[in-house]
């Protein structure tokens, strides 16, 4: 008997609220970038680990391909609007970024 | 269940945990970086686990091969300024927000566990070519064919869209008339002063 679906999905849950909890508590961009990389990787795993209860076709494993897709493509345009931000304010705290306030 | 399987799950699981609350809790963000390599790392392994062999290659090329060290560049160009200070401000309302998401995360997990059946789900045996490179190449140029070309077109976008917004305002004045440059020049300064102003 192989290892059971459950423990895959509380793996991922807890990488998710972990990432979560970051996002939430840290203030440094790049961290936070990093946050979310962290939540896109805990959704590629229930999906891969769904895929494997349901071997009929693979629609997990499609999704989970361009979702890692769409994760590159947010990594790059993320940490060049961080870069264009430290050009602006010398500075990567997200509570600087308050250029529209007001 | 398999004593060598379990003890496979449960390395590959610790790896990524332990990655996932180093890149949350690293104050240096190249720690937060590694972390995050070793969270990737630990799924490649269980995706190998879960017979996606074509995604954990994938996993393995695109995020620790491209992702993390996007990340690595941007922290080495920022330097030291990449670390940032904590401070106080709205430090509770951040730590009350975040214990709320963790109660309500946990408290819906031990229900979930709570109200499951009684024995775990046992995944089925796997069929030939599951998650092989040409079942889902097969797949991707048949049925998912517009989403890849569509993704293609996305990352060109996205590649385009990074280099435009992080290249910044500069004019190169070598091509720029000589009345343009000069205005260049003059205008120059006065941005500078306008960030000194403002840090």
């Amino acid at each position: 008997m192989t290892v059971p679906l459950e423990y895959f999905v509380i793996v991922a849950a807890a990488l998710f609220m972990t990432g979560a909890v970051g996002f939430l508590i840290r203030r440094n961009l790049l961290v936070l970038l990093m946050s979310i990389e962290l939540m896109l990787n805990a959704v590629n795993l229930t999906l891969v680990a769904f895929n494997r209860q349901y071997v009929g076709g693979h629609a997990g494993q499609i999704f989970t391909f361009f979702i890692i897709a769409i994760a590159a493509a947010e990594a790059a345009v993320g940490l060049a609007i961080v870069l264009a931000f430290f050009r602006l304010r010398s500075t990567v705290r997200s509570d600087d970024a308050d250029l529209l306030r007001n | 269940m398999n004593k060598v399987e379990l003890a496979y799950f449960g390395l590959c699981s610790l790896i990524a945990l332990l990655g996932a609350v180093v890149t949350v809790g690293a104050k240096n963000p190249i720690r937060g970086a590694m972390g995050l390599l070793s969270t990737i790392i630990g799924i490649a392994g269980l995706y190998l686990m879960l017979a996606a062999e074509f995604l954990a290659a994938i996993q393995l090329l695109v995020y620790a091969g491209a992702v993390v060290i996007l990340f690595l560049f941007v922290i080495m160009l920022l330097g030291p300024s990449a670390q940032s200070k904590r401070d106080a401000r709205g430090a509770v309302a951040r730590y009350v927000g975040a214990a709320a998401l963790l109660v309500s995360g946990l408290g819906a997990m031990a229900l979930v566990m709570r109200t499951k059946s009684v024995t775990p789900t046992a995944l089925p045996a796997v069929p030939p070519q599951f998650g092989t490179i040409e079942s889902i190449g097969h797949e991707l140029f048949s049925t998912a064919l517009v989403p890849f070309e569509l993704s293609g077109a996305l990352l060109l976008v996205a590649v385009i869209g990074a280099v435009a917004v992080a290249r910044g305002k500069q004019v190169d004045p070598t091509l720029l008339p000589a009345a343009d440059a000069k205005s260049s020049q003059t205008s120059a300064p006065t941005a500078g002063q306008t960030k000194e102003a403002r840090s």
